[in-house]
């Protein structure tokens, strides 16, 4: 079995790039131009060089001691949280804009839900002196008002979606929009594993990063080759693409997608794809996704903003399809609860969507002593408001 | 010979085709809509098949599209009301809308019932070419369905070719790299791109779409294409005035007849 991407953009069933002529010429591009440009020395040097001194990568794998002893296992924390800008969507925004220069782009566009992809391009274009207007749903805009200052504050435009259920897939469907308008001299940065190809695969690539130093962590720290599992939040998918990328091939790792369920799965409130999902069209790739029987998208719910979206990547439909993933769904409130528990036991207060990959070590089987790594995604700061209304 | 074969041999100059989203503004307008152009003298319709995320479409054609979806407009229900429309109106029409309803829907079926009603062809803006060509052109042979693609101003002279090829009814010129219903006037530079295109000499007809929205940015369509479609302008007329009257008045400003008041 493989689970790399073929000649035509798909894995297995998933994947290809559904799109109108508009955005053809665009997307050819960059679908001729993605591996040379990543593989090239050039590309590769600016990366690496911004990714050490400017994100601050490697980012740490910790131990986290008193969380391993309360679950019987090794629990590892790789630190994504610590990047420059608070989560591990700087990994992918750092690499694009280098690629939108290569392709003579002057105006980025992006869509955010959580904010911290938006966060994460408004940076990267102030580096750059690149103009930057970011796609939020209104919804969006009110529940991370943290992260919507800090665009601005960065020189970014926030434009609110006001479609829709005014959230992650309303803002994508806007800044697709944009693109379309404004075809010749605007790059759009995508911010998770989703979109017509070649974006899944270019932003698995970008986040690879984290695996590829969890491998070399864990051997220096443990001497062991592998994990025994990873887990990671799955909102489009990015984080866990760059979680899983060099493990995917490792059939011992067990791989563990944690999707948000809102209010639960069964209360209509939730944006749990692989359990209330099936096979269609979602922003030009074929996947998994919520939907009626008429083909309509349906509204997601989940208290964090970056995991309601009604779809994932097509690479994670296909490990879930494949079973090569296992899929667990958590709650809004096992969820908060997690976060509560992290921030007293280990003194690391994570993103809500985050906090959805710890809550699921309380939902997966494992064997006393395994290796766990967990990836700590992004931190909690944009959320404090959501978590103060929830302190006792 | 299909209706829409028939009608650009009979036709070639001036066609107008009017986009209209099923369901809106009421459930049941579709069919009072289809008979009402047909009256007011309108050469093809094209009929939204409304979505919930219509990523080719502006913000008129998607406002029309949540509405009718609140109606309750489902493709079970378009076909029902569809069901006699040919012993009413012989005007050509093609469906609008996005794969993913045709492939949720059952794509032989979907097929079978444009075929059952009178469908005489199908434009799906997001259905890539080499998918079309690889794994349905059958079905729209096998249906009687005629095929649509887009071409944009940024489309390169392969891929023209390629669109020409694979259409089979018309091929729709979008006349901005924009969504519908954006810009009012036409540049000089989209009349450059018109006339690249006719320079081309095309097999199938053409038709210019999107941002087209009075009589001044239609005849400069129809001189350098087969005809032109209206989508967003209708749209916006009919959340003025949806009447027969309205709808009338509307074909005819557009054709530059006097209208009577
Ligand atoms: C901290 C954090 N983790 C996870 C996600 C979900 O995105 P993805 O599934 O692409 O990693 C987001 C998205 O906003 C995020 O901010």
């Amino acid at each position: 079995m493989t689970y790399s991407i073929n000649e035509e953009g798909f894995y297995g069933a998933f994947g290809g790039a559904f799109i109108p002529e508009m955005l053809y010429p665009n997307v050819e591009t960059l679908r001729r131009n993605y591996l040379d440009i990543i593989q090239s020395d050039s590309f590769q040097e600016e990366y690496q060089y911004l990714l050490k001194q400017y994100v601050g990568r490697p980012t740490p794998l910790y131990f986290a001691k008193r969380l391993s002893s309360e679950f019987d296992a090794k629990i590892y924390l790789k630190r994504e949280d610590l990047c420059h800008t608070g989560a591990h969507k700087v990994n992918n925004t750092i690499g694009q804009i280098l690629i939108a220069q290569k392709l003579g782009k002057k105006r980025i566009i992006a869509e955010t839900g959580a904010g911290q992809h938006g966060v994460a391009t408004a940076t990267v274009c102030a580096l750059m002196g690149l103009e930057c207007i970011v796609y939020m749903g209104a919804v969006d805009i009110e529940r991370q008002a943290p992260n919507v200052a800090r665009m601005k504050m960065l020189g970014a435009e926030v434009r609110p979606a006001t479609s829709g259920s005014q959230t992650l897939k309303d803002a994508t469907n806007e800044a697709i929009r944009d693109w379309i308008a404004n075809p010749a001299n605007t790059h759009y940065i995508i911010g998770s594993v989703v979109g017509p190809h070649p974006y899944p695969d270019m932003v698995a690539r970008l986040q690879a990063i984290i695996s590829e130093e969890i491998r070399w962590q864990l051997k220096e720290q443990t001497g062991k080759e592998t994990p025994d599992m990873v887990v990671a939040c799955v909102g489009g998918g990015s984080n866990a693409a760059g979680a899983f990328y060099h493990f995917l091939e490792e059939e011992s790792t067990r791989l563990i997608a944690v999707e948000a369920a809102g209010l639960g799965v069964d209360t209509n409130e939730s944006a749990a794809t692989s359990v209330l999902g099936s096979k269609g069209i979602i922003h030009g790739s074929r996947t998994l996704l919520m939907q009626d029987e008429d083909g309509q998208i349906i509204e997601p719910y989940s208290i964090s903003a970056g995991l309601d979206y009604p779809g994932i990547g097509p690479l994670h439909a296909h490990l879930i399809e494949s079973k090569r993933a296992e899929a667990i769904s958590i709650t809004d409130k096992e969820a908060l609860d997690a976060a509560f528990h992290l921030s007293r036991v280990e003194g690391i207060i994570p993103a809500l969507e985050t906090a959805h990959a710890f809550a699921a070590l309380h939902k997966m089987k494992f064997n006393s002593g395994d290796s766990i790594v967990i990836n700590l995604s992004g931190r909690g700061d944009k959320d404090l408001g959501t978590y103060q209304k929830f302190m006792k | 010979m299909s209706r829409l074969k028939e009608l650009f041999a009979r036709k070639p100059k001036d066609i107008l085709n009017i986009y209209f989203t099923a369901g809106f503004p009421e459930l049941a307008d579709t069919s009072r809509i289809i008979l009402a152009l047909d009256h007011a003298g309108a050469d093809l319709l094209e009929i939204g098949m409304p979505y919930s995320d219509p990523m080719a479409d502006g913000e008129t054609i998607q406002r029309s599209g949540t509405r009718a979806l609140q109606n309750g407009m489902k493709l079970k229900v378009l076909f029902e009301q569809l069901e006699n429309i040919r012993e009413r109106s012989n005007i050509p029409i093609v469906l609008m809308g996005y794969f993913n309803q045709v492939i949720q829907y059952g794509e032989e079926a979907f097929f079978a019932a444009c075929k059952r009603v009178g469908v005489d062809g199908l434009i799906l803006p997001d259905l890539p070419l080499e998918v079309y060509a690889r794994e349905y052109q059958h079905l729209y042979e096998k249906y009687n369905v005629e095929s649509t693609f887009l071409l944009s101003p940024h489309s390169d002279e392969e891929r023209i070719r390629r669109v020409d090829e694979l259409s089979t009814g018309f091929v729709y010129m979008v006349a901005d790299a924009s969504i519908t219903g954006g810009a009012n006037n036409i540049s000089e530079e989209q009349i450059q791109y018109f006339q690249r295109i006719e320079k081309m000499n095309l097999n199938t007809p053409r038709l210019i779409g999107f941002g087209i929205s009075d009589h001044a940015a239609f005849s400069s369509a129809c001189n350098n294409a087969h005809g032109a479609i209206i989508g967003s302008a209708f749209i916006r007329q009919l959340e003025k005035d949806a009447s027969d009257q309205g709808i009338q008045d509307f074909v005819m400003a557009i054709r530059g007849e006097k209208v009577e008041s």
